[in-house]
């Protein structure tokens, strides 16, 4: 109380204008930062209008069957007598490399953060963390690499199969790239459960694990879930490594160790060798069409889902 | 559950350091069985950890280190053979703040009995029984009886509280702890917490930590006064607040500090 202005009200004198430029600036800066938030949504508008322009033209001509397409498995883009444009072998074989991935991802990615997340020392956390997010670092095609050459290897020797680059072999090095993001994604949704449910079901005389099942996983189960489906994200979006690692044949897969190719790999090896504008270039970019429509109805639905699931 | 003297609760030379720090320095005290204790104190004289002593639910933290004794029915629960479940079991703890676990208020009554018994052995009609036993004897029957699917979290922090004592009630513990149970809450929600404090008082030993002291002199029957990790001075409520008989008990129940 020794301010004369404090101790003595009628001393204060009108309080100071803000300056025009601090005022302008502060619009200005909300302005842009409101342009980059809406942005995004014009970003996925534009995407979608360029890559489906591409594609337009083959949709609307006549030796073009749409269910054939969607449904055929005879994909046979450069035939001189007998062209087809049939990608149901591709999306089957990205679905059952994306499936192989979870299978193997989900328990382990989960497993790993409820153990970071409850049960391993601050030190010890602190390393796994780092050695984890190294692995979510490593670039695509180095997976693509040990897939196609260490783990083919293992897979001929342990399997029999006549070639090491399949299905198993591509589900696996998705599910070592999936694993990263659960693990992180899933981590900070544990960390985020408020310690006063720990505690409430500790003075209760709750177990560790009955913590985990009957405390947390509800409690995160949002959170989880949105670690899952970004892991199933990557996964089905994933290139390089699974056009390296699958083996890359057209064909639907009857077995673990059966050659598979991806929508993603697909256009990826093939965009390269289409003459532009020709109806094969055009099939392609209809098939970015069909992968953008895939992962927004996994987006899509993972949304309601949550919702669904906060409602209740 | 209570020794020749009528103790539920008996302290010996308890020490607790959380690192370096010592915040608790030589207690001994007998808690009343079936009565009402409060412990009193300003911020940091360490009647929250003393509280949380008695379940030994600090003990989540590694960095906290305990000597001395805390005997309940001449068993000190510092044992190497006291398991810290069935010591949990018996000793259920109300927090601060409400935290009823994200799960209906049907599984936050039943929880208990959930992570302790087989999941053969519990029966629906028992369970529910147990529901609308806990809850009648919190007050919350009447009001939640249709609602008990609903999210316990939603709640009006009064019934969550209540529920937080109510969930303690089917594994029949004999002392329930509180720390500050009622600081989150308005008037009518404290009348509600000590009213039914007064209604479980008798069958549960009650040891409750606040900062109120109207609410100390109002619901208990002991006080415990408590400064930087020692106990001051420990003798009838209605005693403590009429003849302090240490200057510095006399000085913070004037408000002088604190």
């Amino acid at each position: 109380m020794t301010d004369p202005a404090l101790s003595n009200p009628r001393t204060v004198g009108p309080r100071p204008r803000r300056r025009a430029w601090a005022v302008i600036g502060e619009r200005a800066l909300e302005t842009v930062i409101r342009a980059s938030g809406v942005s995004a949504i014009l970003f996925v508008l534009a995407i979608f209008f360029f890559v489906f322009r591409e594609a337009a033209p083959v949709l609307f001509s006549d030796d073009f069957n749409f269910l054939e397409f969607l449904f055929s498995a005879q994909w046979y883009p450069t035939s001189d007598i007998n062209v087809r444009y049939g990608t149901w072998a591709l999306t089957v074989g990205s679905f059952s490399v994306t499936a192989l991935a979870m299978v193997l991802a989900v328990p382990f990615g989960l497993g790993a953060a409820i153990y970071i997340s409850e049960f391993s020392g601050p030190r010890q956390r602190e390393t796994l963390k780092i050695t984890i997010e190294l692995l979510a670092a490593i670039p695509s095609v180095v997976w693509g690499f040990i897939g196609l050459t260490v783990m083919s290897r293992i897979i001929v020797a342990l399997t029999g199969a006549p070639v090491g680059v399949n299905l198993l072999n591509g589900g696996l090095i998705l599910a070592l790239m999936s694993v990263p993001i659960i693990v992180s994604i899933g981590e900070d949704a544990l960390k985020a459960v408020p310690d006063s449910y720990r505690e409430a079901a500790q003075a209760l005389g709750a177990t560790r694990w009955q913590i985990v099942f009957r405390v947390l996983l509800p409690a995160a189960k949002n959170g989880l879930l949105a670690a899952v489906l970004l892991g199933v994200g990557r996964a089905v979006g994933e290139t390089m490594a699974v056009l390296m690692a699958t083996g890359h044949a057209v064909h639907l897969p009857h077995s673990l160790v059966d050659s598979v190719r991806t929508l993603t790999a697909n256009i990826a090896a093939e965009l390269g060798e289409a003459p532009v504008g020709s109806s094969h270039y055009q099939v392609l970019f209809l098939t970015g069409v069909l992968l953008f429509c895939i992962t927004f109805a996994v987006n899509l639905t993972a949304d309601l889902v949550i919702r669904g699931v906060r409602r209740k | 559950m209570m020794d020749a003297h009528g103790h539920a609760i008996v302290t010996r030379g308890l020490n607790l350091w959380y690192g370096p720090f010592q915040a608790l320095i030589d207690v001994t005290a007998g808690i009343p069985h079936g009565l009402i204790t409060s412990l009193i104190g300003p911020s940091g004289c360490g009647k929250t950890t003393l509280l949380r002593c008695f379940n030994r639910v600090n003990e989540r933290f590694a960095y906290v280190r305990t000597t001395g004794a805390i005997e309940l029915l001449g068993k000190n629960i510092y044992d190497p053979d006291v398991s810290l479940i069935e010591l949990r079991k018996a000793v259920g703890m109300v927090f601060q703040r409400p935290n009823p676990l994200p799960i209906s208020v049907y599984e936050n009554v039943v929880f208990g009995l959930r992570i302790h018994s087989r999941r053969a052995s519990l029966k629906r009609a028992d369970l529910d029984a147990a529901v609308e036993q806990a809850l009648t004897e919190v007050g919350l029957w009447k009001d939640l009886k249709d609602r008990l699917q609903v999210r316990a979290t939603t709640l009006q922090l009064e019934q969550q509280q209540k529920l937080c004592i109510a969930r303690l009630l089917p594994l029949k513990p004999e002392i329930i702890l509180m720390d500050e149970p009622c600081s989150t809450l308005d008037v009518d929600g404290t009348r509600g917490i000590e009213e039914l404090m007064f209604a479980l008082k008798g069958r549960y030993t009650i040891v409750i930590v606040t900062h109120n002291m109207a609410q100390a002199r109002r619901t208990s029957d002991e006080c415990i006064f408590m400064l930087l990790g020692k106990v001051i001075e420990h003798t009838r409520t209605a005693d403590l607040f009429l003849s302090p008989k240490s200057p510095r008990t006399a000085e913070y129940i004037e408000g002088r500090y604190g």
